[in-house]
Formats: C-alpha cells, sequence, structure tokens
C-alpha cells in the first residue's frame, strides 16, 4: 500500500513498493499522459514533478516518494492548459507527433520555476528530454516564450 | 425543412468574414440556432470525404495516418478549400480500413510513407470537397427554386443573392446527401487559395498539450489485460523452450504464451507486472544461422560488392569506364552508412480482442489497411471479420508502415485469451533490437576531372542492402531494387540526378547481410546524399574549384536542382567569409519529388564540433500549409543529424548491441543548431515534405567539417571520428 498525493487528491494505492512511479501514474492511477520513453530515465517522456522538481518518473520506485510529496503529472499542470509553458507551446504550435511533449512540458516548467529566465546554456543544460520529430527549436522558442509571460505577469 | 435565413432580416455587422471571404454582400450572419431543430443525431454524409453536422461542424474523414508530419491538417485544408467551408468549424477522422474494404477503397490509399500523404492525394481530397461543395449548393437551389448556378457557396453557408436568401451548410447537409454528385467539378487555381496553401495552426496540438492525445500505448478498454513480449534476439534465432512455470505465480500474471516461432509473451494485469515476470522468465533461444554474423563481416561482405562485376545499373550516361580509364586525373573515395533505429519515442505496439467470429486490433499504423490484413492473416479469420481501429501514432519514421510484426503479434496473444482485449507494448529494448532498419550500404565513387578541372566521367559503385528485396519483392524489377538509386537515376518525377555528367555509371551490387531492413525516414536518398554530396565536394576540392561553383557547371540543365542550392547558398552568405572559425558546406539533392538544399555553418574547437547554423531550402511544387513544411524541414535536420552524428546499430554475434537510449544516442535540445527554412514552390507538381530534407544534412555538415579540419569523414556516425 502506498499514499500519493497525486494532482492534489491523496490516493492510496495497492501496489508493489518496487514499481516504478511511472506506471503507478498510467497503470494505477490511469493518467496515461505521462509516457513511457526508454525505462531508464534517459529520454525524459516520463518527467513529472515532485514537490515542483522536474523528476524522470521511470526509474523512481514508487516507495521512494514521501506520503507527503506533491505529485504533478501533465494532466495536474493546470486545470485548462492554461499553465504559461501549454500556452506558450499552443501559440507556437510546438508538438509534432507529441507523445514526448507532456515530459518536455513538465522539463520547462519545472525549469521555469527555477530558473523563470533561463538562457540558452540553462536550456541546454536543463532539456535534455528527447524528440525525435525535431520540435527542439520550437520547444526552446516556447520556453523563452513562457519566461516572457511569466515576467509579464509578476510585472502585471 | 432547412432553416432559410432571409439575408434582410439580419443586422449583424461583422468585419474578418465578409472582409476576406467576400461575401458580396459585405455582412455576414450571427449563428443561430436551426429554426427547426434536427429530430435525429445521425449527420448526414455528403459523401466520402464530408460529414457535416446539425451544428455546422465539418467533419473530414481523413484516410494518411498522422504521425507528426502535420498531414491531417493538411489534407483538411484541401478538402475544406474546395469545400468553402468555416475552417474554425472543421474536425477530422480517421475512416476504418475496414470501411475503406467494404466501399471498394473510396477513400483510396491508406498508406502513409514515402512522404506521399499529400502529394498522392491532393487531387482526390479535392474533388472530394467540390463534388460536396456542388450537392450543398444543388440542394439550397432545388429548396429555393432556383438555377444553382445562381447560388454561391463561401463561410460554410449557400447563399443566393438574387433572392436575398442565405443557410448554412448544416441545415443543408441531409438534403445535399440525396443529391446525385456531380460528374464534374473544377478545381481551384491555387493562387486562390484562402485556407489551403495558408500557414494554419494544426488541427491536433489542444490534446498534446494536457494528457488527453490518446496513443496506442495509452489505449484502455474494459477487462483489458497487458502483455509484454520478447523475441529472440538473435537474428534468424527461435525459442527453443521457456518455463512458463517459474513466474506462473508473480502478482498479477495471468498467462505466459509462446506467440510465434520467435517470441514469448507473459500476459498479466498490468504491463509493469507482465514485464517484471517476463525478465524472470527463464527463456532457451535456438540462437539460429547467424552468430557469425557482425559488423565487421557486413562490412567486408559489402566491400567486396564494391570491387563485383555484377551490377544492377540505375543510371548510365555515355561510357563511364572507359573514360574513367582513358582520363589523366581521376579521384576515389568509398563511403559507408551504417544500420539505424528509426526509435520512434512510442515503442511497437498494438491491442487486440479476438473471439472465434472476430478480430479487433487498435493500433498506431501508418498503414492501416496493412495492419487489417495482418490481423486477418494472424486471426485465421477472413478479413471481413476483422476491423482495425487506428490509434494516433507516437511517431513512425516508416516503421510502422509495412512492418506489422507487433500486430500479428498482438492478435496471436490475443487468441489465446479470447474474449479479453490485450494490449502489446513492447519495452524500448525490445524496439531496439527488432527494427527494420536502415539499410547498410557502401558506396565507391570514382570521378574524371580533366585539364580544367571538369568532371568528365563519375562511376559510383553502391554496394548493399536492398529493402525490397526483404519486404516487397514485388516491387523488384527483374532482381533489381530501383529504389536503391532514390535521387541518382535520370529520368521520372521522384528523384533525379542534379548533374549532368557526359560519362556516368550508377550500379549497385546486391548485398543483404541478414538484418532485417525497413524504410526509414529518408529512406536510401540519405545516403545516397551523403554519397554524391560529399563526393561532389572532394571533386571540387580536387579541381581547385569552390565547391558552388563546380557545381554550377554541371547544373545547367537541372534548373529547379540548382535554384535550391542556390538559394541556401545566397542565404547563408557563401560568397562572403564567415565569422572567424566558422565554416561552411552545402548539398544539394531532389527526392520525393521535392528539390532541396541545406547549407551548413560549423565550428570545430579541440576536436568539439558545433553546427551554429543550418539553411535549408525546398521546392515541393505546391504548398499546402507552409508554417508545416517549415516545422518539417527543421525536424528532418534532427532527424538527419542524429543519423550523422550518433546513428549506428552495430551487429555482434548476430544481434544488435544497442538496446536503449543509453547506448544509441541521438540529437538533443544542446546541439540543435538553427535552422532556417525557405520554401520556393515553383508550382507544376506535387513534391513531397516530411523526408527529402534530411538527406542534405549530413553531408552540408560534413563538407562544412571538411572545410573547417581538411578531415573528409566517409563513415558515419560522426561519433567515431576524432575531429582533433
Amino acid at each position: 500500500m502506498a499514499r500519493l498525493i497525486i494532482n492534489g487528491t491523496p490516493r492510496d494505492i495497492e501496489v508493489d513498493p518496487d514499481t516504478p512511479l511511472l506506471w503507478v501514474i498510467r497503470e494505477q492511477i490511469g493518467l496515461t499522459g505521462t509516457k513511457y520513453g526508454c525505462g531508464v530515465a534517459a529520454c525524459g517522456a516520463c518527467t513529472i514533478h515532485i514537490d515542483g522538481v522536474a523528476t524522470r518518473s521511470c526509474v523512481l520506485p514508487v516507495s521512494a516518494v514521501e506520503p507527503d510529496q506533491q505529485i504533478t503529472t501533465i494532466e495536474g499542470l493546470s486545470p485548462d492548459s492554461s499553465h504559461p509553458v501549454q500556452q506558450a507551446w499552443l501559440a507556437l504550435d510546438v508538438p509534432q507527433c507529441g507523445y514526448c511533449q507532456a515530459g518536455m512540458i513538465m522539463a520547462a516548467a519545472g525549469l521555469l520555476m527555477q530558473n523563470p529566465n533561463p538562457a540558452d546554456e540553462d536550456i541546454n543544460a536543463e532539456i535534455t528530454n528527447i524528440c525525435r520529430c525535431g520540435t527542439y527549436n520550437r520547444v526552446r522558442a516556447a520556453i523563452k516564450l513562457a519566461a516572457k509571460a511569466g515576467e509579464a505577469t509578476q510585472r502585471g | 425543412m432547412n432553416a432559410t435565413i432571409s439575408l434582410s432580416r439580419r443586422s449583424f455587422i461583422i468585419g474578418v468574414a465578409a472582409s476576406a471571404g467576400g461575401l458580396s454582400l459585405g455582412f455576414n450572419v450571427p449563428f443561430i440556432k436551426p429554426a427547426h431543430a434536427q429530430g435525429s443525431e445521425t449527420a448526414p454524409e455528403i459523401n466520402a470525404w464530408v460529414v457535416i453536422r446539425p451544428d455546422d461542424t465539418v467533419v473530414i474523414r481523413i484516410a494518411r495516418s498522422e504521425m507528426g508530419q502535420g498531414t491531417l491538417t493538411g489534407l483538411a485544408q484541401l478538402v475544406a478549400e474546395e469545400l468553402n467551408c468555416d475552417w474554425s468549424k472543421v474536425t477530422t477522422e480517421y475512416p476504418s480500413p475496414a470501411q475503406n474494404l467494404a466501399r471498394d477503397r473510396v477513400w483510396g490509399n491508406f498508406s502513409t510513407g514515402g512522404s506521399r500523404g499529400i502529394r498522392e492525394s491532393h487531387e482526390y481530397v479535392r474533388i472530394g470537397g467540390a463534388v460536396a461543395r456542388e450537392m450543398l449548393i444543388a440542394a439550397a437551389a432545388a429548396e429555393w427554386g432556383v438555377p444553382a448556378s445562381e447560388c454561391t457557396a463561401r463561410m460554410g453557408m449557400v447563399t443566393h443573392a438574387a433572392s436575398d436568401r442565405a443557410t448554412f451548410y448544416g441545415q443543408l447537409a441531409a438534403a445535399a446527401a440525396r443529391i446525385t454528385p456531380p460528374a464534374n467539378v473544377t478545381l481551384k487555381d491555387p493562387k486562390d487559395w484562402t485556407i489551403a496553401g495558408k500557414p494554419l495552426p494544426r488541427l491536433d496540438t489542444a490534446d498534446k498539450l494536457n494528457g488527453s492525445q490518446v496513443y496506442g500505448a495509452d489505449l484502455k478498454l474494459p477487462n483489458m489485460l497487458n502483455a509484454a513480449i520478447r523475441a529472440c534476439p538473435y537474428f534468424g534465432g527461435k525459442v527453443e523452450s521457456f518455463d512458463a512455470a517459474a513466474v506462473a505465480g508473480m502478482p498479477g500474471v495471468r498467462t505466459v504464451v509462446q506467440v510465434d516461432e520467435t517470441a514469448v509473451a507473459v500476459v498479466a494485469d498490468t504491463w509493469w507486472r507482465a514485464k517484471t515476470a517476463l525478465d524472470a522468465l527463464p527463456i532457451v533461444w535456438d540462437e539460429g544461422p547467424n552468430r557469425q554474423v557482425t559488423s565487421a563481416s557486413i562490412a567486408a561482405m559489402l566491400e567486396e560488392g564494391l570491387g563485383a562485376n555484377d551490377a544492377f545499373v540505375g543510371a548510365r550516361q555515355g561510357d563511364a569506364g572507359a573514360a574513367l580509364s582513358a582520363a589523366g586525373r581521376t579521384v576515389t573515395a568509398t563511403y559507408a552508412f551504417p544500420y539505424q533505429n528509426h526509435a520512434t519515442m512510442e515503442p511497437m505496439n498494438a491491442t487486440a480482442l479476438y473471439t472465434p467470429e472476430r478480430c479487433e486490433v487498435w493500433v498506431p499504423t501508418q498503414n492501416g489497411e496493412a495492419s487489417l490484413a495482418a490481423a486477418a492473416e494472424a486471426a485465421g479469420l477472413p478479413v471481413q471479420q476483422c476491423e482495425v481501429h487506428k490509434i494516433h501514432l507516437g511517431g513512425g519514421f516508416g516503421r510502422r508502415g509495412n512492418f506489422q510484426d507487433y500486430v500479428r503479434q498482438a492478435v496471436s496473444i490475443a487468441r489465446q485469451v479470447p474474449g479479453t482485449p490485450v494490449k502489446l507494448m513492447w519495452s524500448r529494448e525490445e524496439d531496439m533490437l527488432h527494427g527494420a532498419y536502415h539499410p547498410t550500404t557502401r558506396c565507391r565513387l570514382t570521378g574524371a576531372l580533366d585539364a580544367d578541372g571538369n568532371l568528365t566521367a563519375l562511376h559510383m559503385r553502391i554496394s548493399g542492402q536492398s529493402i525490397l528485396a526483404a519486404v516487397r519483392p514485388q516491387g523488384m524489377q527483374n532482381g533489381m531494387d530501383p529504389v536503391v538509386f532514390q535521387g541518382l537515376v535520370l529520368s521520372g518525377t521522384e528523384g533525379t540526378l542534379g548533374y549532368t555528367v557526359d560519362n556516368l555509371l550508377v550500379d549497385h551490387a546486391m548485398r543483404n547481410p541478414p538484418i532485417p531492413p525497413g524504410f526509414w525516414r529518408g529512406v536510401n536518398l540519405n545516403q545516397n546524399a551523403l554519397y554524391v554530396e560529399c563526393f561532389m565536394d572532394e571533386l571540387a576540392h580536387a579541381a581547385g574549384v569552390d565547391p558552388l561553383a563546380f557545381r554550377r557547371k554541371l547544373m545547367a540543365k537541372h534548373p529547379k536542382h540548382l535554384a535550391v542550392l542556390e538559394a541556401v547558398a545566397e542565404r547563408i552568405g557563401w560568397d562572403t567569409p564567415a565569422a572567424a572559425g566558422v565554416h561552411r558546406g552545402l548539398a544539394q539533392i531532389m527526392g520525393f519529388g521535392s528539390y532541396v538544399a541545406a547549407a551548413a555553418e560549423v565550428s570545430v574547437t579541440d576536436g568539439q564540433l558545433r553546427i551554429h547554423r543550418i539553411v535549408a531550402a525546398t521546392d515541393p511544387g505546391h504548398v499546402v500549409n507552409p508554417a508545416q513544411v517549415e516545422r518539417q524541414v527543421e525536424g528532418s535536420f534532427v532527424y538527419g543529424l542524429s543519423a550523422c552524428i550518433y546513428g549506428e546499430c552495430t551487429v555482434n554475434g548476430g544481434r544488435m548491441e544497442q538496446e536503449n537510449f543509453d547506448s544509441y544516442e541521438v540529437l538533443r535540445m544542446a546541439e540543435m543548431p538553427d535552422v532556417e527554412t525557405i520554401i520556393l514552390p515553383s508550382g507544376g507538381f506535387w513534391g513531397g515534405v516530411g523526408e527529402p530534407t534530411i538527406a542534405v544534412a549530413a553531408p552540408a555538415v560534413l563538407n562544412a567539417i571538411f572545410a573547417a579540419t581538411g578531415k573528409r569523414i566517409r563513415t558515419l556516425p560522426l561519433k567515431n571520428h576524432d575531429l582533433a
């Protein structure tokens, strides 16, 4: 039995303790926006937030998550796709196939929380998710757009 | 029945639609509820391509598969353009492969590959839209008792100006569906397009931002079980035995099944539990006949082909052999291109529900009809008793078209748990070990230069693997695989060589190692462009001539090839010095019906490559959505540069060595250069977009690396070379 707070809702889940959090989210909770891409934390498709920190969930055993930690998935990033990163993604029409994009968006949102105005080098260092369709340049532009929107909000 | 609106009763003055759409009356109508609500929820199908709901929603049927390339939006734009509907009310749906079969393939080819989605179906989908428009007009005219010729259709509304009447498509749809379709329609001149040709946002973005887009891997069905599979990692090997009892008691496990001769699957309540049990399952492999095969043995096999006497001729002009023998000066180089994996982000998967009477499959597929055929075959049922539901793809790149191995496996598993849907998903490791790999080839090029540095003869000997021989032998021509010569042939519309060489021979010694090859985004154009464009650079260098000037001399009869090359050269500033430490390279090729070129700027510092900038140009004839073309070109450089820098599957002991992204590296954000895209549609033909520019990525960069370092890289990937 594990207690997890996912997108603000506490959930008690019957699960083998060494199950990776990714599979608990996808198969026990039924939130499939978080993707499996590699299972070895190499591609970032499984990126979620734990207490606001972007985390690759495919190698994290569910037993390593504390009961009071806040887990946020793409479904919980905002109730209506209104998060500045989602809005920037929409404005620039970033996704192609889209499979990696939930992870990209979560990684980007995590980066902006730590660093509201990241330079190119910061983006290079922090956004190491794999996209095979090739959206990288639009991802970069959307992160900068979201940063700008965030600035405007703070000033506003 | 139809709610006809009298224009004179309307007072709603608007700007955008009227001014842009040119409603002659200069005003538009507010959206009003039908005066008489439609009694039924059934939405009338005007024709195979167009369904219009009473609320004016236009459902456009899309036969090709959307896998990120934007074809869904582009094809919808083409239908909507002719339909004269309101784009904001357009939605899409996939007809199913079984429906296509039952309706005499009314939607044509479902296969989505070879950058053919739009270029092969633009005409019939536009006709579909135009026919539907004429039927809507005829329905309105009949309703009003006026000649159809006096009615116009625009923005989802038919108008009869003379009697001051107008009505929305949603009100006309039921009647229009009963109209006999016109035998002939005139398609618009692309210069008059208002929906097609425009950089409209994709129709499928919103669901990809919040996790609601359902991929095959995400599918949930009532009572569904999950399967993890392991196929023999040795090519040509089989299952000898496995000990199901060893894992039968593990949590969640329902059954352990042999899938075919080559694979074993564990079926469990969740995929993670299935995979956990599979990892614990003792399996003994019959390792098959290829345990001695290695990358080195394959290289030796191909090397032999470079000098072999027998070869299939793909292009011949003059007498290259004689001219090379007589030449005062020749240049020779040998290039090599490795196996690569598609590595779609979504691993292969399919969900199947089997009963003795019926088999249904849900699958992300590039070819729904091939999926249906595979499902029927694996189910042992007539195709009429099978159905395939196409699910959005998490990448395709050629892996999910011809090859329906995952469908056959899913059905084979489902047959062993009849009545229960089973979702089969491959692990990344399974995906890497059981690819349909980009084939490996080598190429020896020999060119003759005269005293003035002109290229007088060229022999390109390709040695290596045929895709068609392995996967589509019916496409072979007297033993020859014509696809091997992509971009190198002298005639046709698919991809001709952009150079005139008086004495030319391009031939292929087919050498097929026991590794399954497949159509990989860009297919054979990738290596052919590398071979010919890097060698052109070598020849120019040997002749002491600027690479652009050297090419120009050979391209006088190839103005479209030259135009894209000149465009990238001009934009990158070829005739002006680059920034200190920055060096440039060029490449051009024609493939998938389009003319493409690239210019790269790179620097190499202490052996470290940095690609600063790519300028790419494409002439696909017509452009349906320039924003999507730009994205495809950008994305193609990610694919092409991944291949150039990292892409390599090595064979050892009869199996692939790379099993995941930790050993099969791909390009990431930090290495991604700026890409500027120049779109130069010259009209008169329809070329593809998703693939061709991949091919110029590697040669442009490698030529720039030569300019920077004097090192000529002739074997991919770059990661194996020391640039210091």
